[in-house]
């Protein structure tokens, strides 16, 4: 059981990073990595809901739409539980945790959107992970996440002090440092653990 | 048909369960907000045009009812809407000077030697990638493809014969086209501001006079009959002094040129003929 569970967090962390090898949450991920300081708000806020999700979307899926013969309705239903649960989650830090809340700031209903959130969804129901597993699988995937735009945020505050030719100028030397970064991450794929 | 309607059903149920855990969520986890920025972002003119430099009318009042943005910043409400934000936050305003934005080019297509004829994709920034950063001969002129025309939320700018020209009735000064013209020629002056020359091209004058019929040559004219010493020619090319200016309109009279701008007058550049021949 212990040793699925660091499988499974490893593998989503690095091995299947979600950013660099399965590509997926790539708008947040360029958009957010501007700064480390943003980048961490948006990584802590994305680990949040990713973990959130995959508990309430397992339920959900497991007590609900399975027992009912309904599972390929599991797109739909986990993005309306994600829009729902970040709604929520965002009134409730307004009241209960207002630091935390003005620390995520804009970043919880940017969340809303991101398909990396969707994707631990959806990829817990096909591996068929149990209740433990998801969660897991859903706060690792986040902390990967999280690791990816920090690690490319404070590459991208080198950058800007380095000397480019002018016309690779903002996105395309961006986009092609995003390239070398996740080069970079290929060299855990094929690492065998357990 | 049993999946379909159950389909239907669960994701209706699981939807209204959702809509109700929110909307009781909402009234649990309710905010209070300062009432006063509500009752600002009723005040403003809300057409979220940016001009006032916070991201939106929402931004704006929010930051007013904070305390950190003075009361006079929407441009487009004018000294209306700054008196009305500042009795709401119980200040007195100063009221913020309207600004309009004005287009300091007359080169018509028949008043501006063209360059080449451009055919291009209908927009200024494609036609500058063609040689000499402009379709006319003039390297300063306006391009007339209406960059600005389309930022304009106002209905305020509008391409007539191939240069860009100010409704200054419907212009609130917001700023948009000032950021949209990719040569920087749209600018905000003064709605009190009643002469301005509307060229800026700093060749010399044989140069210009080749290259657009009213251009301006930096003759000095204006600056020597000029009674308030506001109007000067720098760089070959006529500019006023909007502290000096005393707004008779004197220099607009006697300009050879007919390119100072003289809105009390006229609305636009070029006197009829028979005017100009008296």
């Amino acid at each position: 059981m212990l040793t699925s569970l660091l499988a499974i967090s490893l593998g989503a962390i690095l091995t299947n990073n979600f950013i660099f090898s399965q590509f997926l949450g790539c708008c947040p991920f360029l958009g957010c990595s501007n700064k480390v300081d943003t980048a961490t708000g948006m990584g802590i806020a994305v680990v949040f809901v990713m973990g959130l999700a995959s508990a309430i979307c397992w339920v959900i899926y497991t007590y609900i739409l399975v027992p009912l013969g309904l599972g390929f309705l599991n797109t739909l239903a986990f993005i309306l539980v994600i829009a729902a649960l970040v709604q929520f989650v965002e009134m409730f830090l307004k009241k209960s945790v207002p630091s935390l809340y003005s620390a995520l700031g804009i970043y919880l209903p940017l969340i809303t959107t991101n398909c990396a959130v969707l994707g631990v969804v959806l990829l817990n129901v096909q591996n068929n992970y149990n209740f433990i597993e998801s969660v897991v699988y859903g706060i690792t995937g986040g902390l990967g996440f999280m690791l990816a735009i920090v690690l490319f945020a404070s590459v991208r505050e080198r950058i800007a002090f380095s000397d480019y030719p002018e016309c690779f100028e903002g996105f395309p030397i961006c986009l092609v440092s995003a390239g070398l970064v996740a080069l970079a991450f290929m060299g855990f794929s094929g690492m065998k653990i357990f | 048909m049993k999946t379909i309607l159950l389909s239907i059903a669960v994701l209706g149920v699981l939807g209204a369960i959702f809509g109700a855990l929110l909307a009781v969520a909402a009234k649990i986890f309710h905010v209070e907000v300062d009432p006063r920025q509500a009752a600002v972002r009723e005040a403003l003119a809300g057409a979220n045009c940016g001009g006032c430099g916070f991201p939106g009318c929402d931004g704006y009042a929010a930051a007013v009812a904070r305390g950190e943005a003075p009361c006079n910043k929407c441009v487009a409400g004018g000294e209306a809407t700054a008196a009305k934000v500042a009795e709401i936050m119980g200040v007195t305003a100063d009221a913020a000077e309207k600004m309009v934005a004005f287009v300091p080019c007359s080169g018509t297509t028949e008043a501006a030697e063209a360059r080449f004829n451009y055919t291009g994709p209908q927009d200024c920034r494609a036609a500058m990638l063609f040689g000499g950063k402009s379709s006319k001969l003039c390297t300063f002129a306006c391009i007339g493809l209406g960059n600005c025309e389309r930022a304009c939320q106002f209905d305020a700018m509008h391409v007539v014969d191939g240069v860009a020209k100010v409704d200054r009735l419907n212009c609130v000064g917001c700023g948009a086209c000032v950021d949209a013209c990719p040569k920087s020629i749209v600018k905000l002056i003064p709605e009190k501001q009643k002469i301005m020359p509307a060229c800026r091209n700093e060749d010399k004058g044989a140069a210009v006079m080749k290259m657009c019929k009213v251009g301006c040559i930096g003759c000095m004219k204006c600056q020597r009959e000029c009674p308030a010493d506001a109007i000067h020619v720098v760089n070959n090319l006529a500019q006023v002094d909007t502290s000096k200016c005393v707004q008779c309109g004197h220099c607009a009279d006697i300009c050879p040129r007919h390119i100072i701008n003289y809105f009390g007058k006229s609305y636009f550049v070029v006197p009829p003929k028979e005017e100009a021949a008296q």
